[in-house]
């Protein structure tokens, strides 16, 4: 599906992966993460296949895919707990602010289920956030978000690699930030 | 300050039985099933009761098994098709500490669960009291095994339209010597003999489950998500 394709990222840095549909966007984002295995080709993280030292690499990784992945039947702030508590120990102060951050501080102990798609993409956001690790990867995210949630997903992009992050986003739109961001442009 | 493998595997464990509890409809519809169909064969052999007791331990079986088996296709579907499944797979803590957690806790709500449920089917099928704990013991190693051998099927057919039948078709060959053996102590204790062969043949199956099976349903899961 995907021939060709080389990109590296340094620190503060953000490279904006876009194309038209079916071009393998997502699939590229999957590979990087390492949930595909590329049949040519490797992804390194400081120089040594992710292959290598998959767990420590996950550990630096906060992924955010198309969907929210959130349990309907836990609430907000216990879906963070579960995932994000599986990457670091994180207080419940420090998750409830990531929903703060991210708008939806009021929804915290709401279930998943009753949330719209717009919280529930803030809800995968502050999940992101709580997980302080250095890569960012996000397919879509700016998806189901209203005006103010889109400029909050570019404020929150911004200051991750302002702060020295990495970030690896598949989007639409183009993408206007004070930061350095490199386009990626997928051809089918 | 990373998470260990022992701190994960609670967190996990603790999701799960939330999310369990959370869903009474899927909670209790094995049991029910299990309580249903064994009560069916004393309602429809009240006139024979020797024969009833001759054929306890294989309905008790071959009920605990179906029914165990009804809750064993959401084991990993739900959390592959709500997008949690992956996230899992990248928390940092390998899949097989989260297989290990996520079994342990459907056996805990599931198999355990029928196991408790046990000893009032065991007396409307005539099994002598004298013969519970053989049964309870048998059946706590079978089901437990059942969910090992659960995983692996479980992992192998998330991505499949209607894996619950192919599900069922791995897994029922796979638990024949449950069936003989589990069956075959309880028999041995209504006898009044002793089960400690069959018992110990299944203890060895589960040993041999519990080690070998996290990491053929890791593999699996690692395969059906590519």
């Amino acid at each position: 599906m995907l021939q060709g394709v080389s990109v590296s990222l340094g620190p503060n840095e953000l490279v904006h992966i876009s194309g038209p549909n079916g071009t393998g966007k997502t699939t590229l984002l999957r590979v990087v993460t390492g949930l595909l295995r590329p049949e040519q080709g490797s992804v390194t993280w400081h120089g040594q296949s992710i292959v290598r030292d998959r767990l420590e690499y996950q550990r630096a990784m906060a992924y955010a895919a198309h969907e929210p992945a959130l349990k309907g039947d836990l609430t907000a702030v216990e879906n963070l707990r579960f995932s994000v508590g599986l990457k670091r120990r994180a207080p419940l102060k420090e998750l409830q602010s990531a929903l703060e951050v991210t708008g939806v501080g009021a929804c915290a102990d709401l279930p998943a289920r009753v949330l719209s798609a717009g919280q529930r993409r803030r809800v995968s956001l502050a999940r992101v956030l709580a997980m302080r690790a250095t890569l960012w990867l996000l397919d879509e995210p700016y998806a189901n978000l209203d005006a103010a949630g889109s400029d909050l997903v570019s404020r929150l992009l911004q200051s991750h690699v302002l702060a020295g992050g990495l970030a690896l986003v598949v989007a639409h739109r183009d993408l206007t930030l004070d930061c350095a961001v490199r386009r990626l442009e997928l051809q089918s | 300050m990373s998470v260990g493998a022992w701190e994960a595997f609670l967190l996990v464990l603790q999701r799960e039985l939330r999310l369990s509890f959370r869903r009474p409809d899927q909670l209790l519809q094995p049991l029910v099933f299990f309580l249903i169909v064994t009560t069916l064969f004393p309602l429809g052999l009240s006139v024979q009761l020797s024969l009833l007791r001759d054929m306890a331990p294989a309905v008790l079986w071959v009920a605990a098994l179906l029914s165990s088996l009804l809750s064993l296709d959401s084991l990993f579907k739900n959390d592959a098709d709500d997008g949690t499944l992956e996230q899992l797979a990248l928390s940092g803590q390998g899949l097989t500490v989260v297989v290990v957690a996520k079994t342990l806790a459907h056996w805990l709500v599931s198999g355990l669960a029928l196991v408790l449920v046990s000893p009032i089917v065991g007396t409307a099928l005539g099994i002598p009291t004298a013969a519970f704990a053989t049964m309870l013991l048998s059946l706590g190693l079978g089901t437990l095994t059942l969910s090992w051998l659960g995983a692996i099927g479980a992992g192998l057919t998330i991505g499949v339209r209607r894996g619950n039948v192919l599900l069922s078709l791995i897994v029922l060959p796979l638990a024949m010597p449950l069936l003989i053996f589990g069956a075959g102590a309880t028999d041995r204790a209504i006898a009044g003999s002793s089960a400690a062969g069959a018992v110990y043949f299944l203890a060895a199956l589960c040993v041999l489950t519990c080690t070998l099976a996290p990491f053929a349903a890791a593999a699996a899961l690692r395969i059906t998500l590519e």
